[in-house]
C-alpha cells in the first residue's frame, strides 16, 4: 500500500504515479490523505487500482476513470466521475451538481445526496444514490441506470433518451418527455441487481420507473426526411 | 468566476481572531478572482445615536484631521476617526443622512463605502493576498466578515468595481455570477432614486436590495423578490448588523459550500477555502439549496 499526502505532494504528482501504473503496476492499493477540497483528484486512471481519498476532494475528482475503484471518505464537487469508462467511483459523502456527467459505463456510488444535474447527458454509467437528487436530474440522458434511493428535485429526466430511472422517494417534477413507466419483473431484477452491485439494502419494490414517453423530435421518423 | 466567502463567529470569543481565521480563506480563493478583493468586517459598534463611515482617498497621505474636524465644528458634534492605508473609519455622534452630503460636499474626492454602526468596508486592487496585508487583515477583530476574490466579467478592474457593495445601512453583498438584465434594471432603480457608482452588474444587485428595503421588505422578502426579479447565475453573500445570509439562484450553477459547527458558521465558493478553520474536520458540511435563502443572525 502507498500513501500520499496531498500536502507534501501535489495533485500533479499523484496523478502521473497513478498514470504511471499503466505501463509498469507496482502498487495496486493506494491512500490519499489531506485531500483539502483540491480539485481533480484521481482523475484518469487507467489500471485496476484502489484508490482511498481520505477527506473531502473538491471537482472533477475520479474523472474519466477507467478499471479503477475510487472510493472517497467525504463529500466532493462538482463533476465526480465525469465521464468515467468503467470501474467504480465511491462516494461515503455528498456531491454537488454534475455528478457522473456524460459517463460512459462503470459504477458510481453517492452514499449521501447529489446535488442538481446529476448524471446529465448519462451514456452508460450506472449510478446509485442513497440519498436525493438536485434538480434536471439525467438531463439528456442517453443509456445507463440512475437510481435514486431518496427524493428526485425539478425535471427529472428531461429531454431523456434511454436511461433506466428508478426513484424511491418523491420527484418535485418529470422533466420534457419524461414519464412514469410500468415496472415490469425485469425492470425489477435490474433494479435489485444494481442494489446489489452498490452495497445498497433497499426494497426493489418500493421504487417507481421512470423513462423517456419518446415524444420529442428526434424521436418521430418523420423528422428523418429533414435529412 | 470569482470566489466569495464569509464567516459568522457563533462562540464570542473567538472575536478576537476574527482577521487571524479569515485571512486564509480570502487567499485560498485567489485562483478565483485574481483581479481584486474587498471584504466587510462588522464589529466594534457605534451607540445608536451615532454612525460609523469607512471613506477612501486616493491619496494615501490625505490628511484625514482636516475633514474630522470640519464635521465636528459643523455638527457640534464628537469625532472619532482612525486611517488604515487608503481608507480611514469616522465614528460621528450623527446620522449617516446628514453626514453624507456634508461629505460630498467639503470634500468631493472621498468615497463613502460604507455606512452603518458596525460595517467597514475594506477593498482595493490586487491580489488577495496583498490586500489582507495592506489594511492588516490577520489582525482585525470583530463578530462577522464576508468577502470576495474578482475575476471581472461584466465591467472594468477597478476599485470601484470591486466588492463588496454596501446595499445601504449595515449592508453588503458579494456577488459570484453574472446578470443578464442589470442594464434595463440599472435604468428602473435609478428612477426610483437609487445611485450608482459604477457599469457593475453586481451594484445593481445591491442597489436592488437597498430598494426593495427601502419599501419596507425584510431582507428574506426582499431577496424572494431578487429572486423573481434578477435574470442570471448568482450565489449572494449578504452581510448585516448582526448576521449574514447566503443565497443561489434557481438553477445554481455558482458554486457555494456551507460549514457548520458549535462555534461558526462559514460560507465559501470552494471548500478549499474552508480548510484552515478549527474544527472543520468534525463540521456538518453541505451545498446550500437552490432558490433557498440561510439566514444566521445574533440576539440584538
Amino acid at each position: 500500500m502507498k500513501t500520499v499526502d496531498l500536502q507534501k505532494q501535489s495533485v500533479r504528482e499523484l496523478n502521473q504515479a497513478l498514470h504511471d501504473q499503466v505501463a509498469e503496476c507496482t502498487e495496486r492499493e493506494w491512500v490519499v490523505t489531506e485531500p483539502k477540497g483540491a480539485h481533480n483528484i484521481a482523475c484518469g486512471l487507467d489500471q485496476n487500482l484502489t484508490v482511498d481519498i481520505q477527506g473531502h476532494a473538491g471537482y472533477y475528482c475520479a474523472g474519466m476513470n477507467k478499471k479503477a475503484h475510487i472510493t472517497v471518505h467525504g463529500n466532493v464537487g462538482q463533476g465526480v466521475a465525469e465521464n468515467m469508462m468503467s470501474g467504480v467511483v465511491r462516494v461515503k459523502g455528498d456531491a454537488s451538481q454534475a455528478a457522473g456527467a456524460t459517463a460512459h459505463g462503470g459504477l458510481l456510488v453517492i452514499e449521501g445526496n447529489a446535488g442538481a444535474r446529476c448524471g446529465i447527458s448519462m451514456k452508460g454509467v450506472d449510478i446509485v444514490v442513497k440519498g436525493s437528487v438536485g434538480h434536471m436530474s439525467c438531463f439528456m440522458g442517453q443509456a445507463g441506470n440512475l437510481v435514486v434511493c431518496g427524493d428526485a428535485g425539478d425535471a427529472l429526466g428531461d429531454s431523456l433518451y434511454e436511461v433506466h430511472i428508478y426513484v424511491k422517494g418523491s420527484v418535485k417534477s418529470l422533466g420534457a418527455d419524461c414519464v412514469e413507466k410500468e415496472m415490469r419483473p425485469e425492470h425489477l431484477s435490474e433494479l435489485s441487481e444494481l442494489l446489489n452491485r452498490a452495497g445498497v439494502e433497499e426494497d426493489p419494490a418500493a421504487f417507481k420507473r421512470y423513462g423517456s414517453a419518446r415524444q420529442l423530435y428526434n424521436f418521430k421518423v418523420d423528422n428523418a426526411s429533414a435529412y | 468566476m470569482c470566489g466569495i466567502v464569509g464567516l459568522y463567529l457563533k462562540n464570542k470569543a473567538l472575536e478576537s481572531e476574527l482577521g487571524a481565521l479569515f485571512t486564509p480563506m480570502l487567499i485560498a480563493m485567489t485562483d478565483r478572482g485574481p483581479d481584486s478583493a474587498g471584504f466587510a468586517i462588522y464589529g466594534d459598534e457605534v451607540p445608536a445615536d451615532w454612525v460609523k463611515l469607512t471613506l477612501r482617498h486616493p491619496d494615501i497621505n490625505y490628511d484625514w484631521e482636516i475633514l474630522a474636524g470640519r464635521i465636528k465644528e459643523a455638527f457640534a458634534a464628537p469625532v472619532e476617526w482612525f486611517s488604515n492605508n487608503k481608507v480611514a473609519v469616522f465614528k460621528v455622534q450623527a446620522s449617516a443622512e446628514q453626514l453624507e452630503p456634508f461629505i460630498a460636499e467639503q470634500a468631493p474626492e472621498v468615497l463613502v463605502l460604507s455606512a452603518g454602526r458596525s460595517i467597514e468596508i475594506l477593498k482595493e486592487v490586487g491580489l488577495p493576498a496583498d490586500i489582507a496585508k495592506t489594511f492588516n487583515l490577520p489582525g482585525m477583530q470583530g463578530s462577522h466578515i464576508i468577502g470576495h476574490t474578482r475575476m471581472a466579467t461584466e465591467s472594468a478592474v477597478t476599485m470601484e468595481g470591486s466588492h463588496p457593495f454596501s446595499t445601504g445601512e449595515d449592508l453588503c453583498l458579494v456577488h459570484n455570477g453574472s446578470l443578464s438584465n442589470h442594464n434595463r434594471l440599472r435604468l428602473e432603480l435609478q428612477r426610483e432614486g437609487i445611485r450608482f457608482e459604477t457599469e457593475n452588474d453586481s451594484e445593481v444587485a445591491a442597489g436592488y436590495l437597498t430598494w426593495r428595503l427601502k419599501q419596507g421588505d425584510t431582507l428574506g422578502e426582499a431577496l424572494e423578490h431578487a429572486l423573481k426579479d434578477l435574470d442570471g447565475f448568482f450565489t449572494f453573500a449578504i452581510g448585516t448588523r448582526n448576521g449574514f445570509a447566503v443565497m443561489r439562484d434557481p438553477i445554481a450553477c455558482k458554486p457555494a459550500v456551507l460549514a457548520e459547527t458549535d462555534d461558526y458558521v462559514a460560507m465559501a465558493s470552494e471548500y478549499q477555502a474552508l480548510t484552515t478553520l478549527p474544527g472543520i474536520e468534525n463540521a456538518k458540511v453541505w451545498e446550500p439549496e437552490p432558490a433557498t435563502l440561510y439566514v444566521w443572525e445574533r440576539d440584538q
